[in-house]
């Protein structure tokens, strides 16, 4: 293991930070995305709910690894040129979205009725009443679950490695297959996903606490 | 200092897991014979590639792997245990070939490997069975004519993770990237999708590819010598040898030129009267 992290450092390096590049980014933009996706769905407008609807269904039930190589392989042969990197983190903020749509969501429909009503019946507007009552007790309720989506997206951009992305698990592949040492250098790339997995999981679970102070 | 306590404990029971887990990974397999087994039960399990045209290719309609490295196992099998052995085929790629041959899951490999000074030190190789060499696929047309013209910056060339090929490329044009797809499939669907200039492994897996591909041509000729061999667990030296003196003898009663016939005699642009023996 430690002639792996010797010999190999600058590869795992940089694997690391572009598993952590590609994470930072698909965990922004999928929470943005998923948040309007959820918002679309409990609209009262029946077209937007029906876009929404269709978008989180689509996405949610197709494999991540269809999704990516569509983008790495279907997208260039028709459309414009897309690196493996670029392919996967798109993939995976797609894929992500449709999750966290779903699970904030439930967060918003969690929330209980009488506290829209009560904001329009004081003057709100019905988006005032969502973005000032609604929408900050939902997130509160969805902090668990959401910590969920985010260790498993961290965990899903593994999927770079299938499109030559040159993430943690691609160059743990390719150290695996030079060295033949393949139980050390998965090891290893294990190793590497729970650092920055582990902290994640621990700060959710902090959020999760101060949140509740108060309410119990 | 409670938390610190429970938190510790949770560490070190992760630790405790990964341990049980990995142990599972050491068991050694080298002290059960090979051979012996293979006499016992008539049969031979070989690790074949199911991806590759020409070598070892997963035939749809009857769910068979045929190709040439198949059928010199076959060959190979019946030569050595008699006629009613039975040769059975596990897939592999590159990548996974080794580690399937050290846990045991299979007897030897025999899929498209290259004898290389580093594989050596972990498998033992019998004599080389084809003689290949390293060349590249491009579209019809494109302006790499061969391996010099890769050597420039911001060129990307597909190769396949495990394959040896990536390795020489990374010498022969230092500055070209290299994209390491999963398995030869997927390396040629991505040279369709321009994602590289070339794919550049073997020349017979290369002209596999044309054949179906009628778009794409192998160009450069070959720039290195990559002599397959079959590859056994280290300490296997009684299946070596009988797997050694098999092939000779394939080779001399005719067999092994009627295979290679059988695979190369039609593909366009390849000499299968020079890898003849």
């Amino acid at each position: 293991m430690i002639n792996i992290i010797s010999n190999h450092w600058q590869t795992l390096l940089y694997g690391l930070g572009q598993t952590l590049l590609c994470s930072i980014l698909a965990l922004f933009f999928s929470l943005v995305i998923g948040s309007l996706f959820a918002i679309m769905e409990v609209l009262p407008n029946k077209i937007a709910h029906t876009i929404g609807r269709a978008y989180v269904e689509l996405f949610r039930n197709i494999p991540l690894l269809v999704v990516t190589m569509f983008f790495y392989i279907v997208i260039p042969k028709f459309f414009f040129q897309i690196s493996g990197f670029a392919a996967g983190t798109i993939g995976l903020t797609i894929y992500t979205s449709a999750f966290i749509a779903e699970t904030v969501r439930a967060g918003i429909q969690s929330v209980d009725t009488g506290q829209m009503e009560g904001s329009r019946a004081n003057g709100m507007t019905y988006w005032q009443a969502m973005r000032y009552i609604v929408l900050p007790q939902a997130f509160k309720i969805v902090i668990p679950p959401l910590g969920n989506q985010f260790i498993n997206l961290v965990k899903n951009s593994s999927v770079l490695a299938f499109v030559a992305g040159f993430d943690l698990m691609y160059e743990g592949n390719t150290i695996a297959s030079t060295t033949f040492d393949t139980i050390n250098s998965y090891l290893v790339v294990g190793v590497l996903y729970l650092i920055i997995t582990m902290p994640l999981s621990y700060y959710m679970r902090y959020l999760e606490k101060k949140s509740n102070r108060g309410v119990n | 200092m409670k938390k610190l306590f429970r938190n510790l404990t949770v560490l070190f029971t992760m630790l405790g897991l990964g341990l049980i887990l990995t142990s599972c990974g050491t068991r050694d397999t080298s002290n059960a014979s090979v051979w012996q087994n293979a006499e016992k039960t008539k049969s031979i399990t070989w690790g074949v590639k199911a991806d590759t045209k020409l070598f070892g290719l997963m035939d749809v309609k009857d769910s068979k792997i045929k190709g040439f490295d198949a059928d010199i196992a076959r060959a190979l099998t019946r030569q050595m245990l008699g006629k009613d052995a039975k040769a059975n085929f596990v897939q592999v790629s590159s990548q996974t070939r080794i580690p399937l041959l050290k846990n045991g899951n299979i007897d030897a490999i025999i899929a498209t490997m290259t004898i290389t000074p580093d594989r050596a030190k972990i498998v033992d190789f019998s004599d080389s069975y084809f003689d290949a060499g390293q060349s590249l696929l491009v579209k019809k047309g494109s302006p790499i004519k061969n391996v010099r013209d890769l050597n420039k910056p911001g060129t990307k060339v597909i190769g396949v993770v495990g394959a040896n090929s990536v390795e020489n490329i990374k010498k022969f044009a230092p500055k070209a990237k290299v994209l390491e797809l999963q398995d030869y499939a997927q390396a040629l669907t991505a040279l369709k999708s321009n994602q590289g200039a070339a794919l550049t492994t073997d020349n017979g897996i290369l002209f596999g590819m044309a054949v179906e591909n009628p778009g794409y041509q192998v160009v450069g000729g070959t720039f290195t010598k990559e002599p397959y061999g079959i590859a056994i667990n280290k300490g296997q030296t009684d299946m070596k040898s009988h797997v050694n003196k098999a092939l000779k003898e394939i080779v001399k009663s005719g067999e092994y030129n009627q295979i290679i016939k059988k695979w190369f005699g039609n593909v366009s642009g390849f000499n299968y009267k020079e890898v003849e023996r």
